[in-house]
């Protein structure tokens, strides 16, 4: 059923991801959510134990109904066929999500490393200069004043340890 | 009057400086957090939730539900200006509000706001005020089965009474339950859902999760058609304000109709929207000019503001007094009691009396402050959103980050905060439901607990459930609401004149 439902992309929206295609893997993204809850209270015992209700008897009837909503919604989904289909994101939407997603990503995967100062710093001044066309030197400034302002509201003001890193460290905190 | 007696206590806590202040610094940072995208109520407040914890319960909370206001007070402001709205229940507010920006008239149209938003709360929190202490005691003979009806009714209002697909609904609202089953399970002590990662033994934490669901993914579906937000200028100054002021007291019928709608349907879970869109549907059948609605009619700002706000007050009453918040963010408030060791429900109204009489006076007063505030500076919050986006995108990101850290010292929970963005951003734009994934992950430990419990007393006997009259009147009303879309399909021209 899904894999038709992946090929429909009419040809009269931008190119993209459809909304069909989209809503095919979102409803089997949550049929395998229910579909795992259910194995994993069966791995439990999920019928009545000798101190009542076992660990997975409630999480299983949630993963049943899950997983009969999803096939509903499935199946919903597959009647559609046919009709012109919506566009959920075309590519060139998809490009300017990245441009934020991308960075944000890497924002936070750095923070374990170098702690939440520098990468925050970095952020800001990414942002200004690659998305707001600020001149380099005020996207760093900026980026710069973020972390400063960051560091005395939450580290000072409110006594708040945010994550911190080699920078941090050499500087004594 | 018992009532009036504690209340007037409670003023007395409120209105000292330090609350006042306090109230102050809540209303601005809540009007800021309405108006920045990525910001709502739900998410602000969680993110502002750490910064509390070296406070006093009374205060803290003082502070966060005048953020709170604040941020009922916030969405207005985007709603018509800019034509975005801020919460779920500022569409409606869009219809007339931004066509009256456009036309020159957005002085009037956020004076109407601001002003109906106020008497719609005004009328909530009365309402909360004498009605509250009636549920705590009745719910005071609550037992298991019981708590466990109130919340399948709380679910089930989601699927009857919301407005989209309520397979979607169900699904969230599935999804919410499973992600608050992951982790320990307090009972028995057995690891669910964990698969082997430490990390999960924890579970999710709903806070961080509302941060990337309504926080990451609002930057995310913003910036989809480019870098920045169009809105219209606001001049409003006290000639504007007192001018629209005589012009209100001819739609004190609307205003009251629209507040009683508001309050009825804030009680129940996911009430303020569809309270919005129907007192805005109830005002323009009534009206003589109903043809002009959404070419820019006054009106059409006061219904929907009017009842929203009755509804986002009256969302705090079972969240006290029944510990089954209204709103995700009642739900985020509700955390907030949790983590200062209150346990909100009906003892709270028995053993800390001075801490909810403070909170409802404080409501009194936040309102009244918030009022005044976004009428003085109205401009200003305006003005943000002529900042450039890079700057302020990037830092509200740092600023979710930072939240998310908060909650539990965790640098693993950025990440998830990161995921449960790219999740609400797909689900947001596919329509399926938000609301009842947060209450679902808020209340799902409560509600399997109370589920366990029944059936220990019963034995394995569902028919505890409808053991006595009122459980059994819960359950059969949540039913009936659960099954609703089933039912509507089988007669659909019942239905249809029921609607």
């Amino acid at each position: 059923m899904s894999t038709t439902t992946f090929q429909a992309i009419p040809s009269a929206r931008a190119a993209g991801i459809g909304m069909r295609a989209m809503e095919t893997a979102t409803a089997l993204f949550f049929l395998l959510a229910g579909a795992v809850a259910m194995a994993d209270s069966l791995r439990l015992g999920s019928g009545w134990g000798a101190d009542g209700p076992q660990s997975g008897y409630f999480p299983f009837w949630l993963g049943a109904v899950l997983l009969l909503a999803s096939m509903g919604q499935l199946i919903a989904v597959a009647r559609t066929r046919g009709a012109p289909d919506a566009s959920f994101l075309t590519w060139e939407q998809g490009r300017t999500v990245l441009t934020v997603l991308a960075p944000t990503a890497i924002f936070i995967l750095l923070i374990p490393f170098a702690g939440l100062y520098g990468p925050a710093a970095a952020l800001v001044a990414w942002f200004m200069w690659k998305l707001g066309d600020f001149a380099a030197w005020r996207a760093l400034a900026s980026g710069a004043a973020t972390a400063a302002v960051t560091f005395v509201v939450f580290e000072i003001w409110f006594l708040v340890a945010l994550p911190k890193g080699p920078i941090e460290t050499a500087l004594g905190y | 009057m018992e009532e009036i007696g504690l209340l007037m206590q409670g003023f007395g806590v409120a209105l000292q400086p330090a609350n006042l202040g306090l109230m102050l610094v809540g209303v601005v940072l809540g009007v800021l957090i309405g108006v920045l995208p990525g910001l709502g109520g739900a998410n602000g407040i969680a993110i502002l939730l750490p910064l509390t914890f070296a406070m006093s319960p009374v205060s803290a909370v003082i502070m966060l539900s005048c953020i709170y206001w604040g941020a009922l007070f916030g969405g207005a402001i985007t709603s018509i200006l800019f034509n975005i709205p801020g919460e779920p229940w500022s569409v409606a507010t869009t219809f007339d509000g931004y066509p009256m920006a456009q036309q020159g008239r957005a002085g009037e149209a956020l004076t109407a706001a601001f002003t109906a938003s106020f008497l719609g709360a005004l009328v909530g929190v009365v309402m909360i005020t004498f009605v509250a202490p009636i549920v705590a005691g009745f719910a005071l003979r609550f037992g298991p089965p019981e708590f466990f009806a109130v919340m399948f009714l709380s679910f089930a209002a989601f699927i009857g009474m919301g407005r989209g697909s309520p397979l979607k609904t169900l699904m969230s609202m599935m999804l919410g339950f499973l992600l608050a089953a992951v982790g320990m399970d307090a009972m028995t002590g057995q690891l669910r859902m964990t698969f082997g990662s430490t990390e999960a033994i924890r579970g999710f934490d709903f806070l961080v999760a509302v941060i990337g669901l309504f926080g990451i993914s609002e930057i995310l579906s913003s910036i989809e058609d480019g870098l920045r937000f169009k809105g219209q200028q606001a001049k409003i100054n006290l000639r504007v304000v007192l001018d629209t002021w005589k012009e209100l007291p001819r739609h004190w019928a609307i205003a009251l109709r629209s507040s009683l709608i508001g309050c009825w349907m804030g009680i129940t879970p996911a009430g303020a929207t569809p309270a919005s869109f129907m007192s805005y549907g109830v005002a323009r059948r009534m009206s003589k000019h109903g043809a002009e609605f959404g070419r820019g009619r006054i009106e059409g700002v006061i219904a929907p503001e009017t009842a929203a706000h009755a509804a986002g007050t009256s969302a705090l009453l079972p969240m006290l007094t029944l510990g089954v918040p209204g709103s995700p963010t009642a739900a985020v408030l509700l955390g907030g009691l949790i983590m200062w060791g209150l346990q909100p429900g009906p003892m709270m109204f028995v053993e800390q009396k001075d801490f909810v009489w403070g909170l409802i006076a404080s409501m009194y007063l936040g309102n009244i402050v918030g009022l005044i505030v976004v009428l003085v500076a109205v401009p200003w919050f305006a003005a943000i959103l002529r900042v450039p986006f890079s700057v302020i995108a990037s830092i509200i990101l740092v600023v979710c980050a930072i939240g998310a850290f908060t909650v539990n010292n965790s640098e693993f929970d950025i990440l998830v905060m990161l995921v449960f963005g790219l999740i609400g951003y797909v689900l947001k734009k596919l329509d399926y439901p938000l609301a009842p994934l947060v209450l679902a992950l808020v209340l799902g430990d409560r509600t399997e607990e109370a589920f366990r419990q029944s059936l220990l007393i019963s034995q394995g006997d569902m028919s505890i459930f409808f053991h006595n009259w009122l459980s059994g009147s819960i359950m059969a009303l949540g039913l009936a609401l659960a099954l609703w879309p089933v039912l509507q399909r089988f007669w659909p021209k019942r239905a249809a004149a029921a609607a």
